[in-house]
């Protein structure tokens, strides 16, 4: 009898174990189209935990003091390398993510500088970082020759001074206005080394008094309302930008270019932590998410690229049809990748940028 | 035995939730930044020796490198300052004008100063946020008014955060003030009265020095917190307003840096203990005053 009790006990913990299955995700703000979410768990009957972050910094910060309690995160890939190197993930099992073959390989080529072999991560968007542009105002202001799609437009000074009243916002994001600066003063994006971070340092320095803010979200807004001219952001940001004034119809058109000079291009990958509390459910998560079907839906909603080259006889018009979002292999071979940042260099980075913004 | 055991709870929590903490803190800031979970080394799991012998001052020696944490420890100190003067200025008066109204109002009065922390105090510093913008409240209310011609510049800059400082700190310095003037005799005032002094005289003379020890009370609670304050210089300030929160932020999230954040959060303390120490004293004198 004793026997059986134990048993049945046995039984209740291990049903209850299974009833409980969840999966915990943690990515970025306003990224998934949330009916995607619900579909998983009517699929798999796994719940669903979905938390989301707005910076890179915070989710290595909890990676890294380790016990998150995540089963999915989604760094980008310059700040996966290291985490791969601190040992906060797990290796892949292949072998349960049928749905790999979906990927593309144009981009698992470049996403191997940050995770060799592909062995820890999945793509699930990647982007550009470059210029958003409220045409109207600035060729009023600028003349119809306005170099709208130039680095010259938010780096020469004097092109800013005309464009301060109206506004121009800048990412708070070091590690994306640095390469820009490189870029537009003649240096390799990817330069580390003093000097040329210097150099990088005087060029934003010379248009620090026509910035009206360094922030990394509230310019989507600004720019859609009309209250900016320019913005230097992500991508898609400035496309949901663009289609929320035209959804207005309040006059205001914005457009989206990445530099002539040479534009970055990022990559946001998913992972596994290594004390991930339900590995299992994580691959069934990372399985779902690759399945064409599903990432063209994301990225129909988030005018996003993605790493999935099934999910493309998927996709919108709007969406496969932009070079803005999909660009074309002309403009592929204007983007440039960036390496990560070793710990000294990070420092040097922070407070230059620490510097540029408050002048100490 | 019973004695030693009331004693021992509040040393007990003490050394739980503050001694035990600072010691953690103090030797993460000898350590050295590592690529790691956790993100620094050395850890006990090395081994007692190695662990103690490669442990130093390096982290310290840093921060006197740079004049970034010096010109933020100063900016702090001064804008704390600034702001508890603030403070008193708007939560004299408050308190007074609470002392002196009927006794039957008192609770209400009570009740309403303490109502905003029903709020999460996130949310009351996002409303200023609406308030001091450019399109905000402030700025729409001055221009219909006609008092002025464009939009002030408000928030993103230091202004902003002495408002949104005085603003949240305001009943810590009113509560204290109260009760000082609350249990001050009114006999006192006419007597100062009746001897010659004029209202003001009587103010002056009586009720500030007697009030003194809620103003010091109060100051302190106001002054402490606001040194390391992160929330509001985060949210209404501009990239101008060097804060020391703000710098450990950026230390432990974009620089990764553990050691060197401990090492500011252990000087911050170890400037906030004067102004601890000094409050223990005023406190402990005030206790025997009344003994």
């Amino acid at each position: 009898m004793k026997k059986l009790m134990l048993s049945s006990a046995a039984l209740a913990l291990c049903t209850t174990a299974t009833f409980a299955d969840e999966v915990r995700v943690y990515n970025w703000s306003d990224y998934i189209d949330e009916a995607l979410l619900e579909k998983f768990e009517a699929e798999t009957g796994i719940d669903l935990i979905y938390d989301v972050f707005d910076s890179n910094e915070v989710l290595e910060t909890k990676l890294l003091a380790g016990g998150s309690g995540y089963d999915v995160v989604v760094p980008t890939g310059t700040f996966l390398a290291r985490q791969i190197q601190a040992g906060v993930f797990q290796p892949l099992d292949k072998s349960k993510l049928p749905n790999i073959g979906n990927m593309w390989d144009v981009i698992e080529e470049r996403t191997k500088q940050y995770d060799p072999d592909n062995g820890y991560s999945i793509n699930y968007m990647w982007g550009t970082t470059g210029l958003g542009v409220n045409v109207g105002k600035v060729q009023e202001i600028l003349g119809a020759d306005a170099p709208i799609a130039s680095l010259g437009l938010i780096f020469d000074p004097g092109n800013m001074e005309k464009l301060a009243a109206c506004g121009v916002h800048f990412l708070d994001a070091p590690t994306e206005m640095i390469p820009a600066a490189l870029t537009y003063v003649g240096e390799d994006p990817d330069a580390k080394d003093a000097e040329a971070l210097e150099k990088a340092e005087a060029a934003l320095t010379a248009v620090r008094p026509y910035i009206q803010k360094f922030h990394s979200s509230e310019y989507i807004n600004a720019l859609a309302n009309g209250d900016i001219c320019v913005a230097f952001g992500w991508s898609g940001d400035i496309l949901q930008a663009r289609d929320r004034a035209a959804e207005a119809e309040n006059g205001v058109e914005i457009a989206y270019s990445a530099p002539n000079e040479g534009a970055l291009m990022w990559f946001d990958q998913m992972a596994i932590p290594a004390d991930a509390p339900n590995p299992e459910a994580a691959h069934t998560f990372l399985n779902f998410i690759m399945d064409a079907q599903n990432m063209a839906d994301a990225s129909n909603y988030v005018y996003y690229a993605n790493g999935n080259a099934a999910s493309k006889e998927f996709l919108v018009e709007d969406v496969i049809g932009d070079t803005a979002i999909y660009p074309d292999e002309a403009a592929l071979q204007n983007l440039y990748t960036v390496t990560t940042w070793g710990p000294r260099e990070q420092r040097t980075l922070t407070r230059t940028w620490t510097r540029i913004k408050s002048g100490t | 035995m019973q004695r030693f055991a009331l004693i021992a709870i509040p040393y007990a929590w003490l050394l739980a939730l503050f001694l035990i903490p600072f010691v953690i803190v103090f030797k993460i800031s000898l350590s050295d930044i590592a690529l790691a979970i956790p993100p620094y080394t050395p850890t006990l799991s090395d081994g007692v020796g190695p662990f103690f012998s490669a442990l130093d001052f390096e982290n310290f020696a840093f921060l006197a490198s740079d004049d970034l944490y010096w010109k933020a420890y100063v900016s702090s100190l001064r804008i704390a300052a600034i702001s508890t003067i603030l403070t008193l200025l708007v939560g004299y008066p408050i308190a007074y004008a609470m002392a002196h109204a009927p006794e039957e109002w008192r609770p209400t009065l009570m009740m309403l100063v303490i109502l905003p922390f029903w709020t999460s105090f996130l949310i009351r510093v996002y409303a200023w946020m609406g308030i001091l913008s450019q399109e905000g409240f402030l700025n729409q209310f001055l221009l219909w008014a006609g008092l002025i011609d464009a939009p002030l510049t408000i928030l993103n800059t230091t202004t902003a955060v002495y408002i949104g400082i005085v603003y949240t700190y305001v009943p810590f310095m009113i509560l204290p003030i109260f009760a000082a003037l609350d249990r001050l005799d009114g006999s006192l005032i006419e007597a100062a009265e009746d001897l010659g002094c004029s209202r003001l005289q009587a103010f002056w003379l009586v009720t500030i020095p007697l009030s003194k020890n809620g103003i010091i009370a109060g100051s302190f609670l106001v002054f402490i917190p606001a040194l390391g304050e992160f929330v509001i210089p985060s949210l209404l300030g501009g990239s101008g307003t060097l804060m020391i929160g703000k710098v450990l932020w950026e230390e432990f999230f974009n620089n990764r840096d553990w050691p060197v954040a401990s090492a500011v959060a252990v000087i911050l303390l170890l400037i906030l203990i004067i102004p601890i120490v000094l409050f223990q004293r005023n406190q402990q004198r005030q206790a025997e005053e009344e003994a």
